[in-house]
């Protein structure tokens, strides 16, 4: 009986990388943000934290049972997700508010487009934007050492001067994770020196805000209140961890600029000229419809291909 | 069962314009932020609707069959002015709440697709009740809607509060345009597992069979048509 086994199409390249794996080095990245906003928001963001979790985990075991699908929580796609959502909440967020997020992330943004790598938006963002707009009222009532007050970013939006040096730690008032960005800027250093994620995105991401925010800021060249803006809000954690979403942003190289272009501008926009203060989550999800477009036009040249020349009449 | 009851049937559950021709999508999902907006909704078309489908069927001989849209539209949309200076009259209240989307009437495509596939082909009778199915199936898509965004967004029916605000917040995205669209989804989806779950009985709701005229080739359902008669 001949040895011949089913060999498939090359290339053979065989690496650790699985779905599963990547996930867990998201998770590790997070770890520094989330304790951090354990240890400024206390016991109330642990509880957030595990059950939106919890709730992401179930909706999903529950979804497949029902469909008779295959179950994948194991892949811990899950687990990013509620981890993600938790960290875009403030943690005075009622608990069964925070299941719903979980709920809605995973069946109706997540599995009703079928899965993970289906979805056409952040699934965590796209649940943080329902609860923004389904409970205003929690969704943006800060509080951090029982004191309720308003973001770095609605105080500047209102003229009050802000201490840069508290938001890059992070003692200020914001959803859980997203008030430190040294944290922050922690787990985004493992992420690249693990190979996760590139530059490409964040980078052109906040270079395009910084522009935005230096000919429409109203402040003109004035340091402070740049990195105010750049340490205010979900920019650092939305630029990091949610714009590098495998699933939704372009795959081709010049595409994931194009793509950070369109975040920066989006942000801008949303923050000098919106209703509110922020706007990183709209913005993302916005950018993330834009992906199948910015993909069809950034198609790379094969190597070898010669560029077609222009007709001329 | 007779074929005024066929047709009333075929409205309200197996063709329903709400939930599976998917017609008039502008008003339902647009004025459905409470039930009882829904019903006034659905109810001024079920009238527009009844007697639209009386007028047209009357006069189906006399209009000529180039110029029959237009002829509709004069008929439909005198019979919207009319409706909507009795509701200005004994139902202010409703006619500000429900705003442009009265006139609006004269242009949903239930009424034009129903004068246009049954009552400028079939008998006055047949023809009002095919009216009144249609109206009610969407008068019922319309409530649905409306009831389930009054509850989540508002804890409300028909204005009433029902769940106290002492323990429930209203999620407000229901009563906001993203709101209707997931309801209508949920609801739709609803209605193909009902689908399926008959077609596996071996009962199956039959799928649009558009119309009982026969005249499959001018049809813009044939394609969805079942009941289509082999050429």
């Amino acid at each position: 009986m001949s040895e011949l086994f089913n060999v498939s199409s090359s290339p053979h390249v065989r690496s650790k990388d699985t779905s599963s794996r990547i996930m867990l080095y998201v998770v590790l990245a997070l770890l520094p943000t989330t304790l951090f906003g354990i240890y400024n928001f206390g016991y109330r963001a642990l509880i957030l934290i595990l059950v939106t979790i919890a709730s992401c985990l179930a909706s999903e075991w529950v979804f497949e049972k029902i469909v008779h699908k295959k179950s994948t929580i194991n892949d811990f796609s899950a687990v990013v997700t509620g981890l993600l959502l938790a960290l875009n909440l403030p943690a005075t967020l009622p608990w069964w508010e925070a299941v719903i997020g979980g709920v809605f992330a995973i069946v109706i943004v997540k599995m009703m487009f079928g899965g993970l790598g289906q979805n056409f938006m952040n699934p965590a963002l796209g649940a943080r934007c329902f609860l923004l707009i389904a409970f205003a009222a929690d969704m943006t009532n800060f509080v951090i050492d029982d004191y309720t007050g308003a973001t770095p970013l609605a105080a500047m939006r209102n003229g009050e001067a802000v201490n840069t040096m508290d938001m890059l730690i992070g003692r200020t008032g914001g959803t859980i994770g997203e008030t430190s960005v040294i944290a922050i800027l922690i787990g985004a250093i493992i992420l690249i020196l693990l190979g996760v994620i590139d530059l490409r995105i964040p980078g052109s991401y906040i270079i395009t805000f910084i522009v935005f925010i230096l000919l429409f800021g109203g402040h003109g060249f004035d340091l402070n209140y740049i990195t105010a803006q750049l340490c205010g809000g979900g920019l650092m954690l939305g630029a990091f961890f949610m714009a590098t979403d495998y699933v939704t942003s372009p795959i081709t190289p010049n595409g994931k600029i194009v793509f950070g272009i369109c975040l920066g501008l989006l942000t801008g926009i949303f923050r000098m000229f919106g209703a509110n203060a922020e706007g990183v989550s709209f913005a993302i999800i916005l950018s993330n419809l834009l992906v199948p477009m910015i993909e069809k036009i950034t198609v790379p040249r094969a190597f070898g291909v010669v560029k077609e020349e222009k007709k001329h009449e | 069962m007779n074929k005024y009851t066929e047709r009333l049937y075929n409205g309200i559950i197996k063709e329903n314009p709400t939930f599976v021709l998917m017609l008039g999508m502008c008003p339902t999902l647009a004025v459905t932020t409470g039930a009882m907006n829904g019903l006034g909704m659905g109810l001024s078309t079920t009238v527009v609707l009844v007697f639209a489908n009386l007028l047209i069927s009357l006069f189906r001989k006399v209009i000529p069959d180039g110029v029959r849209m237009p002829a509709f539209i004069v008929i439909v949309a005198s019979l919207v002015t009319m409706v909507e200076f009795i509701m200005k009259a004994y139902t202010p209240a409703l006619a500000l709440q429900l705003g442009v989307y009265i006139p609006l009437i004269v242009v949903n495509c239930i009424i034009l697709g129903r004068a246009e596939s049954y009552a400028s082909k079939n008998p006055v009778v047949p023809s009002i009740f095919d009216g009144i199915g249609m109206g009610l199936g969407f008068t019922f898509g319309l409530t649905c809607i409306g009831i389930i965004r009054e509850i989540l967004g508002a804890g409300q029916i028909f204005g009433v509060q029902i769940l106290s605000l002492d323990w429930f917040t209203p999620i407000t995205i229901f009563v906001m345009a993203p709101g209707a669209f997931l309801v209508l989804a949920f609801l739709v989806a609803i209605m193909n597992i009902v689908r399926e779950k008959m077609e596996a009985k071996g009962k199956p709701l039959a799928a649009p069979s558009g119309c009982l005229t026969g005249d499959c080739a001018s049809c813009g359902q044939s394609a969805l048509c079942t009941g289509k008669k082999s050429e």
